[in-house]
């Protein structure tokens, strides 16, 4: 079957799509979207968190034909995304869809942590040191940025209680812990 | 396989008409695993995501009609004064993005006796409305519901469109065993509601039996003991003899197994504990509230 | 090459400092934050095929038949090969004993064993004609423990054996067995005061990396292969692969793809024979990822143990003896299991001082999944039983268990049982010292105004308890474990080191085959390199096998070993660079000739800090490049009778001190704070250090109060491979982790560094453990402990 969505504010287009496949097959197989992560396929790890209409949700929860005509955010737009919600309505400094895709094809550059188009939460993880392997990180980053979206000075136990359903098993989650409370710190500061 | 995206709600039930064995597919909680981990391959996948009112709750008179596919995440935030048994169960279902999804009618579409609303419902007090195209709406009551592991009342050309569920009267609490403290399956569950208008109690049991169940002779010890001690109306700590006879009586609702995640004799014992904490805590908050409007008034 | 999710090359970024000592931030962060850096999961060809393995579906039978017709058949299947399909006669393979069947052979021998696999141009369609391939299994019984392994009639898990270890072993189900004696127990025991006996039994744990086995195998136009992999040693993948695919090991070329997560669960092949043989026989590139089922049948996992121990000691609380007896489960096949026996036995007496010790581990053949290596590595079952018996004891002679502990540390120059001498620091008493010092954790931190935050308390979000039946337990623990590869392994590395002009500025390049695992190693690398180069802008070109071997990344060793052969490597390209310069200037000032030179910030300076020339003039059309392997100190198979020999070269210390508020009735636990205190000798990158210790401790809380496989003693099979029921912790259920950090340098190390990634997955879980003890009065001589093991309702 075909499916039409929108992933990071690009309307996209999957063909030959089998009905039993998940939206994050179809992220990462057919949309050159690998950001979002295949760890467990089950809904226990939240290595595949993406937003579906602005709601985090397991991406292998979710069947590609349910996506139809839906929008998505992945990792890879979460810089895009957060830059337009710190806009905020003014359109001062917006972004078009097509900017936001060329920023994307081009990617970042390696800099060690600085410079870069990233969101406050992505900054945030590299400067404390939440990022080892990093294969739960974009699920991580993607749940984190929703939250503090919500609230944006968290308690420690929110912060534990948003992100419960990510699994890390580098970190021990206290660098995690740290780059959040540092993410939010940063924000109220307006950084 | 076959997509099925039917735009309403007539069209899910006449597609469910046509082919009955079609899987309804809402938050995908269960059915993805499945799908993912190659369980099962349904001939046809029913998506109802596409159908507006099953998101859609409205509060009544004596009882809240929620919606199929009213995600847990919802119910915590907006069900809490009427439905604060069911707003303790959705807090504990899965993780955050789980409950994004996820509602009631998966749980009792599935009727797996771990499902995490069960006991909440089967202790609130509930009907679900199922529905097919051929024979129209019925309200099956929850004590009816659950008919065999993972087995429910629906026919196979029926959908879940909705829950009815009685508007708490008095104080609920709900308390899962997991042996994680969040993203867990339940080891064993249990939903205590004093219900104050009728002066009775109801409770509901999960992941302890073949289906989520009553301690039927544990509520009518409880409400016997209540009404004999006057407690509904002096407001009266209850008394340790009676908490314990009915954790026992919980306890002994139970008709558990041994498996990976727990063992049937510690699924009584739990059940029992939490049976005596969760009635301890609705009492509480019952007196409370007794003395709260005494002294209003 | 892939057309996406090829490695990136990673340049350090610009900044003047960085180098060793520094928390410099990861060079692949960035990519890592935006979902660019490219996972062996990640990769994508265009025309590629979708591999899938049959495994099967009972732990011991013989294969009877298998028909491949109908999944031939299937529209899409491009290839389906079993056993008979293999290119060559080298159909096994292995770490240390090539006991592994690439494809079963006639007979299974452990549940999830590979049958065939298949190639197709969709994953559900390999799925399918992997579910019409028709295998008759004629199920034989299985061996699942030592009673059933070492009977006299006992079914022999490989017949005929002829590995270096058949020789040595009491039984043929057994894979080594390592006993050390030294002193004299049995006349020690009579002068013991107290003589404490226990047994314990560790469960099997997962190593749970998030990203599944996985890779990329692409035919080459000159009949080879090239793989993109995520594992822990290219070079040990390399060198089993090429024979079993018929081909020269430079027609098999190797690249590191981003790897999620280790622990010991890569060390040995997974998905790699399979793809290359699928993509040698279709001619196309082949993918495969295993799901989460898959994975858990895909790797090995942490040897079960049960451990049988006997302390000794006197009323003066000094140890007067140790006897010990630990049977590790192996599984089906060998993998690492010799060297976890090695380790077991020769780190079983603890961070103590013993003089009279017997001890003896083996390691069994059963039909369990197989075991091998997981961060820890043998020392973790030890710790877990030994740390036990010092709370007994300590109990036993009415001593506090940290001073007992005191009493007993080893220290630098103490004799370990296998009479090697301990030559650097250890500092176990100070570590114990010092984590007891820390400030603990109020009490009660769960109540706030509005009642008890459920979220603070056992149970968590499954509100079971507002503060009913918690009770408070504290527990201490400290471990001891090696570092590198022991017992006279040849344990080196190989770096390439390349300095050169590029836009203007002095560029180094770092080339190792070092699986970056998470663990930091690429950041250590560029800081090695700035620190020894004097250059801030240093490239890490990514691993693969068109450079030396740098070893595994296990053992806590690749700072060590590969962080070593860096430096090595950029002193002798130092070296050289000087010479050049020499040449070039060395008329134009004389310090050239005389001084002691140094580069710094892109300069040649004398040691009194005089600039003699720019790096850019030095280098300019000139680069040098060196490739060097390099070894730590050579170490000693243990004696087979005695255990005696000098076969570590370095030893890890760390302590914990839990602090557990246990629901006491319901039987749940919630760890409140974990606080570790280790030696690292000299941490090259404060941040990555930390980092490592927390998450080593989270692995070690993991185990002792969640996480096992659960095999069942019947069948063999297992029960639970999934994330829904095999159970690991989230961030709920992980508390606060203080880190104290010691740094006293191993003069033997590069940079007096230790290696750190183990040492704090051994103490914390009977940290844990004695916490849960002291909260419940329970004994508690297994782990994970189990709500039904504290509520008497197993």
């Amino acid at each position: 079957m075909r499916v039409n969505f929108t992933v990071n504010g690009r309307p996209q287009e999957a063909d030959d799509v089998w009905e039993g496949e998940s939206l994050l097959y179809v992220l990462r197989e057919r949309l050159g979207l690998p950001g979002s992560k295949n760890a467990c396929e089950q809904g226990e790890c939240g290595s595949c968190t993406v937003r579906l209409d602005g709601v985090p949700v397991c991406s292998c929860l979710v069947a590609a034909g349910q996506a139809e005509g839906r929008e998505v955010v992945t990792v890879e737009g979460l810089a895009d995304y957060a830059k337009q919600r710190s806009c905020g309505d003014s359109g001062s400094c917006g972004t078009t869809p097509d900017e936001a895709g060329s920023r994307q094809a081009e990617g970042t550059d390696s800099q060690t942590g600085e410079g870069g188009e990233l969101s406050p939460v992505q900054q945030a993880f590299i400067d404390a040191g939440a990022v080892q392997c990093g294969f739960c990180t974009p699920g991580l980053l993607v749940a984190a940025d929703e939250m503090l979206e919500r609230n944006p000075s968290p308690s420690d136990a929110d912060i534990r209680e948003a992100l419960s359903g990510n699994l890390c098993r580098c970190t021990g989650y206290e660098k995690i812990m740290d780059a959040v409370r540092l993410a939010a710190a940063r924000q109220s500061e307006g950084v | 396989m076959d997509f099925l995206r039917p735009a309403s709600w007539e069209e899910a039930l006449a597609a469910k008409a046509e082919h009955p064995t079609a899987v309804p597919i809402a938050g995908g909680t269960d059915v993805m695993v499945e799908i993912n981990f190659d369980h099962r391959r349904p001939e046809y996948l029913l998506d109802l995501n596409r159908v507006g009112d099953l998101y859609e709750w409205e509060v009544g008179e004596d009882t809240v009609r929620l919606g199929a596919s009213v995600p847990y995440t919802r119910i915590m935030e907006n069900l809490r004064a009427e439905l604060p048994g069911l707003a303790l169960a959705s807090h504990t279902v899965a993780s955050p993005q789980i409950r994004n999804r996820g509602g009631v009618g998966g749980n009792l579409g599935t009727a797996s006796p771990a499902g995490d609303a069960h006991p909440a419902l089967l202790a609130a007090g509930a009907d679900v409305e199922v529905e097919s195209a051929a024979r129209g709406t019925r309200l099956v009551p929850i004590d009816a519901f659950y008919t065999g592991v993972k087995r429910n009342a629906l026919e196979p050309d029926e959908l879940i469109r909705a829950v009815h569920i009685k508007k708490a009267d008095g104080p609920q609490q709900y308390s899962k065993v997991g042996t994680r403290n969040a993203m867990v399956i339940a080891v064993c569950a249990f939903g205590l509601a004093l219900h104050p208008a009728t002066r009775t109690v109801r409770t509901g049991i999960g992941s302890a039996a073949p289906t989520p169940v009553r301690a039927k002779a544990a509520e009518e010890f409880l409400n016997a003991a209540l009404e004999e001690g006057g407690f509904w109306d002096n407001g009266k700590i209850v008394t340790p003899s009676v908490a314990k006879r009915f954790a026992e009586l919980c306890s002994g609702a139970c008709n558990p197994i041994d498996d990976v995640r727990g063992t049937a004799s510690y699924r009584r014992h739990a059940v029992g504990v939490m049976a005596r904490r969760t009635l301890t805590w609705t009492w509480e908050s019952y007196r409370g509230t007794r003395r709260a409007t005494e002294g209003a008034a | 090459m892939p057309t996406n999710g090829a490695p990136t090359k990673i340049t350090q970024g610009s900044q003047t400092r960085g180098g060793v000592g520094e928390s410099t931030l990861r060079p692949d962060g960035t990519l890592k934050v935006t979902g660019e850096f490219a996972y062996s999961s990640d990769m994508w060809h265009e025309d590629m095929l979708w591999g899938q393995i049959l495994r099967s579906t009972v732990a011991h039978a013989e294969i009877v038949s298998i028909d491949t017709s109908e999944a031939l058949a299937l529209p899409g299947v491009y290839a389906v090969m079993t056993y008979d399909d293999l290119p060559t006669e080298v159909r096994n393979y292995g770490l240390e004993i090539q006991d592994t069947p690439v494809l079963a052979h006639g007979r299974v021998r452990h549940h999830g064993e590979p049958v065939a696999i298949v190639a197709a141009d969709h994953p559900e369609t390999a799925r399918r004609a992997a579910a019409k391939i028709k295998v008759d299994y004629r199920e034989l019984p299985v061996v699942t423990d030592e009673a059933s392994a070492t009977a006299a009639d006992a079914i022999l898990l490989h017949d005929n054996r002829d590995d270096h270890h058949a020789g040595h072993v009491p039984h043929p189900n057994v894979v080594h067995r390592q006993p050390i004696v030294r002193g004299d127990a049995a006349a020690a025991s009579r002068r013991a005061d107290v003589v404490v006996k226990g047994e314990y039994t560790f469960g099997m744990q997962d190593q749970a990396f998030l990203g599944p086995e996985s890779g990329l195998a692409v035919p080459e136009e000159d009949g080879g292969v090239h793989l993109y992999i995520a594992t822990q040693w290219l070079h040990s993948d390399l060198r089993q692969m090429a024979p079993v695919l018929g081909l020269p090991e430079d027609k098999v070329r190797m690249t590191l793809a981003g790897v999620g997560g280790a622990f010991g669960g890569r060390e040995d092949l997974s998905m790699q024979i399979h793809a290359c043989l699928l993509a040698l026989r279709t001619g196309k590139p082949v993918k495969i990822v295993y799901n989460r089922f898959e994975s858990f049948f895909g790797h090995v996992h942490r040897h079960p143990a049960k451990l049988y121990y006997e302390h000794g000691a006197t009323r003066d609380g000094k140890l007067t003896h140790m006897k010990c007896r630990i049977v590790l489960d192996g599984g089906a096949y060998a993998s690492a299991s010799p060297a976890v026996v090695g380790n077991a036995a020769s780190l079983s007496v603890g961070p103590y001082v013993v003089e009279d010790v017997d001890i003896e581990a083996i390691a069994l053949y059963t039909n369990n999944p197989p075991c091998g290596a997981m961060r820890g590595f043998g020392a973790v079952q030890a710790c877990f039983a030994y740390e036990a018996q010092m709370d007994k004891v300590a109990e036993e002679l009415g001593m506090d268990p940290v001073e007992f502990r005191r009493l007993n540390a080893m220290e630098q120059g103490t004799l370990l049982p296998t009479g090697q001498r301990v030559d650097s620091p250890a500092p176990v008493a100070e570590l114990l010292r010092r984590v007891k010092a820390m400030p603990l954790p109020p009490e009660r931190q769960w109540e706030s105004s509005e009642g008890a935050d459920v979220r603070q308390l056992p149970g968590g979000l499954s509100n079971t308890t507002h503060g009913e039946g918690v009770v408070r337990g504290i527990g201490y623990a400290v471990g001891i474990k090696n570092v590198g590869f022991s017992e006279g392994f040849d344990d080196y590395s190989t770096a390439r080191v390349r300095m050169e002009v590029i836009g203007g500025e002095p560029v180094a390049t770092v080339h190792t085959a070092m699986a970056e695992v998470g663990q930091g190693g690429v950041t250590v690398h560029a800081q090695i390199a700035r620190t020894e180069l004097g250059v801030s802008q240093v490239t890490i070109h990514p691993a693969d096998t068109q450079v030396g071997s740098a070893g595994s990344t296990s053992a806590s060793r690749q700072t060590y070993v590969t962080g070593g052969a860096v430096k090595n490597a950029c002193e002798l390209v130092r070296e050289k660079v000087l010479e050049v310069g020499r040449r070039k200037f060395g008329s134009y000032h004389p310090a050239w000739a005389t001084a002691e030179l140094l580069l710094e910030g892109g300069k040649v300076v004398t040691d009194a800090g005089e600039v003699l020339g720019d790096l850019v003039d030095v280098l300019e059309g000139e680069a040098v490049e060196i490739e060097a392997e390099w070894r730590h100190r050579p170490t000693e198979p243990f004696d087979l009778r005695t255990g005696q020999g000098n076969g570590h070269v370095q030893y890890s210390f760390a302590a914990h001190r839990a602090v557990v508020e246990v629901d006491t009735e319901l039987g749940l636990v919630k760890v409140v704070e974990l606080a570790c205190a280790q030696d690292v000798g000299k941490a090259l990158n404060p941040l990555s250090v930390v980092g490592q210790i927390q998450g080593g401790t989270t692995q070690g809380l993991g185990v002792a109060v969640m996480e096992e496989i659960v095999v069942d003693p019947k069948t063999a099979k297992v029960r639970n491979p999934s994330f829904t029921d095999y159970l690991i912790p989230t961030i709920l259920d992980t508390p606060t982790i203080p880190v104290d950090v010691l740094e006293l340098a191993d003069d033997h190390a590069p940079y007096g560094l230790r290696g750190i990634g183990e040492a704090p997955t051994l103490s914390s879980t009977p940290a844990v453990l004695a916490a849960i003890r002291s909260a419940t009065g329970l004994e508690l001589n297994r782990t994970p402990v189990r709500p039904e093991h504290l509520t008497g309702s197993a």
